[in-house]
C-alpha cells in the first residue's frame, strides 16, 4: 500500500511539468499559432527559476521568475511568427535552439548548487489519511495550481465569450478578421499564455522535481508536451489523461529499473519517447475522418488592408 | 500610425541575395552587446571567434573537418524543407549511423580483414541512417503522425541506444571503464588527406554531396518536383506529382546522409565510439540550411562559416574564458535573424495612419 501511494504521488509529480506546458501550448494552438519552441522556453524557466529561488531562498520568486523568462522568450517568437509572418516550425526551432544555449549561460553558474524545494501542503488529519491522503492533500502547490489551470482553460474556451473567440481565430483566421476580431494581438497573448505556462513547466523542475540545476534537466519534456496536445486532440479533459499516462510511463520504467527487471536502463529510458511515437501513430491512424486539429494552425496570416 | 506587413508584388531577388548577410551582420552586432554583458572586451571576443581561426594552418583544417558533417546533414535536410517535410531529427539519424557503421569497426577488430571495411561501414551508416529516417517518413505517410514530433523523438532513442552498446557489449575491456569503443583498426578510419594533419576524405565525400546535390535540383525532374511540391503543393497535385513518394524519398536521402556523416565522424576525427559524438550537428545543420538558403552552394558557404563558429568558440573559452554555450546562443540568434530577414523577400513594412485610411477608404 506504501508503495502505491509513492507510485501515485511520484506519477502526479512527473506529470505536473508536462500537464502545464501542454495547458499553455494547447491555448497557443487553439488560437491556431504552432509555437514548437516549447522545449527551448521550458528550459529557459527552468534556468531562471532556479536563478531566482537559489539567489532569494523563495521558491515563489523562483517561480515567477521562470514565467517572466517564458513569456519574454515567447514574445520573440511571437515578433517573428505572428510581426514578421516568418514560418512557425522554423521559427519554433529556432527558439528552442536559443533556449537551450541561454539556459546554459544563465545556469552555468548554479550547477552543483541545492535550494529547498518546495513544500507540501500538510493539513493536520487529512493529509494522514491512509492512502488518498498525501495524494489529495499533501502535493507542492504546483500540482494544485496545474490542476486549477486546465479547469480554468477548459472554462475559458468553452464557456466564455472571449474563449470562442479565440478557437475561431485558430479555425478561420480570415472570417475572424473579416468580423473585426484583432487576430494578431490575441495570437500574440495566446503564445505569451504558453510561453508562460512552459517557462512555470520548467521551473518545476529544480524547484520540486529535484533541487538542483543540470544544463539540459527537461530532456525533452518540451515536445512530449506538444506530443501530448496532439494526443489530446486539442481538448483539455484528455489533455490531462494523456499527462497522467505519460507520467505514469515515465515512472514505471524508473521502478522498473529500480526492481532490476534484467532490461537495460536505456531501454527503459527510452520507453517514453517511444511511447510518444506510437501513441501518435495510433492517435493519427484513428483519425481518418477528417483532422480535429484547429483548422488554421501554423499557417501564416497577414491581415489585408 | 502603425508598422505594418505588407506583400510584396514579386519575391525581391536583392533582398534574397543580401538577407543572409544583413543577418549575419545584425548577429554579429548582438553578440558584441552579449559580449559587453559578460562583461568581456567585445573587440578581442570578436576577433577569437572569427579572425584568429582563419589565421593558422591547423585551425582552417579544424574549420573544414566540423563544416563536413554540418555542410552532409544540411544538404539532406535542405531536400526535405523544400519538398515541406520537416526532418528535425537528423541528430538521431547521425548517431544510429556511426552506431550501424561502428558495428562493422567494432566485430572485425584484430582480425586481419581488409580493405573492405571502410567502404562497408561508410555504406552500412547509409543505409541505417535512412532507415531510421524512414521511420518517421512511414508513420507521417501512411497514419498522418506529425514528423516533427516522431523524428525528433528518435534523437533521444538513438541516444540512449548509443550509450547501452558503449557501456556495455561494445566497451574497450581495456579502457578503464570509460564509455567507449576501443580504438578503431587502420583499416576502419577515414584516410588523412595530409599526412600528420587534420583534413581527410570525408570533406571530399562532403563536397561530392554538394555537387550532387546541385545537380539534383537544378538539372533533374526529381529535383523540380522537390521543389514543386514544396513550393505549391497545389499545382504539385495537378501535376501530377506524388508528394506523399517525395516525402519518403526526402526523409531516406537525408537520413542516409545524416548516417553516412555520423560514420565518417566517428571513424575520422573521433577515432572510436562513445557518447557525445556530436556537439549537437543534426540540430546546427537547421541553421546551416536555411542560412544556405537551402541551396546547395549556400550550404557549403553556411557550413564553413558555422563551423567557424564552433572553432572560434573553443578558442574564445581558452583565451577569454567565454562560456561555450554562448555559441550556442549565438547560433540560435543567427537562425532568427536569418529567419526575420528572409520574411522581408516577400513582405515590406509600411507605415499606415489607420485614422487617415478610413477617410480615404469613404472617398
Amino acid at each position: 500500500m506504501e508503495l502505491v501511494e509513492a507510485i501515485i504521488l511520484a506519477v502526479l509529480a512527473a506529470s505536473t511539468p508536462l500537464l502545464i506546458a501542454a495547458t499553455g501550448e494547447l491555448v497557443t494552438e487553439r488560437s491556431g499559432v504552432l509555437n514548437l519552441g516549447v522545449e527551448g522556453m521550458m528550459i529557459v524557466g527552468a534556468a531562471c527559476g532556479f536563478a531566482g529561488a537559489w539567489l532569494t531562498g523563495s521558491i515563489l520568486v523562483g517561480a515567477l521568475l521562470g514565467i517572466v523568462a517564458g513569456t519574454l522568450m515567447s514574445l520573440v517568437f511571437a515578433l517573428m511568427a505572428l510581426g514578421l509572418a516568418v514560418n512557425q516550425v522554423a521559427t519554433g526551432l529556432a527558439l528552442t535552439i536559443l533556449g537551450i544555449g541561454l539556459s546554459g549561460l544563465i545556469g552555468a553558474g548554479f550547477v552543483g548548487e541545492r535550494i529547498t524545494p518546495a513544500v507540501h501542503l500538510h493539513i493536520p488529519g487529512l493529509t494522514d489519511i491512509p492512502m488518498i491522503g498525501r495524494v489529495l492533500f499533501g502535493e507542492d502547490g504546483f500540482v494544485y495550481f496545474s490542476v486549477a489551470l486546465i479547469v480554468g482553460v477548459w472554462w475559458f474556451l468553452y464557456r466564455t465569450r472571449a474563449g470562442l473567440i479565440l478557437r475561431a481565430c485558430g479555425d478561420n483566421h480570415v472570417s475572424a478578421h473579416a468580423l473585426g476580431y484583432p487576430v494578431l494581438r490575441i495570437r500574440t497573448f495566446t503564445v505569451m499564455f504558453g510561453g508562460a505556462c512552459a517557462g512555470l513547466a520548467g521551473a518545476y523542475l529544480p524547484l520540486a522535481y529535484t533541487p538542483f540545476f543540470i544544463p539540459g534537466m527537461t530532456a525533452g519534456r518540451g515536445w512530449i508536451a506538444l506530443a501530448l496536445v496532439v494526443f489530446s486532440s486539442w481538448r483539455p479533459g484528455r489533455l490531462v489523461v494523456g499527462a497522467y499516462l505519460f507520467g505514469a510511463v515515465t515512472i514505471l520504467q524508473l521502478h522498473a529499473q529500480g526492481w532490476g527487471v534484467g532490461i537495460p536502463s536505456q531501454f527503459m529510458s527510452a520507453l517514453p519517447y517511444l511511447a510518444t511515437v506510437i501513441v501518435l501513430v495510433l492517435l493519427s491512424r484513428a483519425r481518418t475522418g477528417g483532422s480535429t486539429a484547429p483548422a488554421a494552425l501554423g499557417t501564416v496570416f497577414v491581415p489585408d488592408r | 500610425m502603425q508598422l505594418v506587413l505588407e506583400k510584396r508584388a514579386e519575391r525581391s531577388n536583392t533582398i534574397a541575395l543580401v538577407s543572409p548577410l544583413i543577418a549575419i551582420g545584425l548577429t554579429i552586432v548582438t553578440m558584441t552587446i552579449l559580449f559587453a554583458i559578460l562583461g568581456k572586451n567585445p573587440l578581442l571576443a570578436l576577433h577569437a571567434y572569427f579572425i584568429a581561426p582563419l589565421t593558422d594552418g591547423y585551425s582552417l583544417q579544424e574549420i573544414a573537418v566540423k563544416a563536413t558533417p554540418l555542410v552532409m546533414i544540411a544538404i539532406g535536410l535542405s531536400l526535405c524543407y523544400l519538398a515541406n517535410a520537416w526532418n528535425i531529427g537528423a541528430e538521431g539519424q547521425f548517431l544510429i549511423g556511426a552506431v550501424a557503421g561502428s558495428w562493422i569497426a567494432v566485430k572485425t577488430q584484430g582480425t586481419d580483414a581488409g580493405a573492405w571495411v571502410l567502404p562497408a561501414m561508410l555504406v552500412l551508416a547509409a543505409a541505417a541512417g535512412a532507415l531510421y529516417a524512414l521511420i518517421p517518413a512511414i508513420c507521417k505517410v501512411k497514419f498522418g503522425a506529425s514528423e516533427i514530433l516522431t523524428s525528433l523523438m528518435l534523437v533521444y532513442v538513438a541516444d540512449l541506444f548509443l550509450d547501452y552498446l558503449v557501456r556495455g557489449p561494445w566497451r574497450d575491456p581495456h579502457g578503464f571503464n570509460f564509455p567507449t569503443t576501443a580504438e578503431f583498426d587502420p583499416v576502419a578510419t577515414v584516410p588523412l588527406l595530409i599526412e600528420g594533419g587534420r583534413l581527410h576524405l570525408g570533406s571530399i565525400i562532403a563536397l561530392l554531396v554538394v555537387a550532387a546535390a546541385a545537380i539534383l535540383l537544378g538539372r533533374t525532374i526529381k529535383g523540380f518536383e522537390i521543389r514543386v511540391v514544396g513550393a505549391a503543393p497545389r499545382a504539385a497535385r495537378f501535376g501530377g506529382f506524388n508528394a506523399n513518394q517525395l516525402i519518403i524519398l526526402t526523409f531516406a536521402v537525408s537520413g542516409a546522409l545524416a548516417g553516412l556523416a555520423g560514420i565518417i565522424e566517428v571513424a575520422g576525427p573521433v577515432g572510436h565510439l562513445q557518447p557525445g559524438i556530436s556537439p549537437g550537428y543534426g540540430f546546427t545543420a537547421i541553421i546551416v540550411a536555411f542560412l544556405g538558403r537551402l541551396n546547395p552552394l549556400g550550404i557549403l558557404i553556411a557550413g564553413l562559416f558555422l563551423a567557424l563558429t564552433f572553432i572560434g568558440g573553443e578558442q574564445a573559452q581558452i583565451a577569454m574564458k567565454i562560456p561555450l554555450d554562448v555559441t550556442k546562443v549565438f547560433q540560435g540568434i543567427l537562425l532568427f535573424y536569418v529567419l526575420a530577414c528572409d520574411s522581408l523577400i516577400l513582405y515590406r513594412f509600411k507605415l499606415v495612419f489607420p485614422s487617415r485610411q478610413v477617410t480615404r477608404g469613404a472617398g
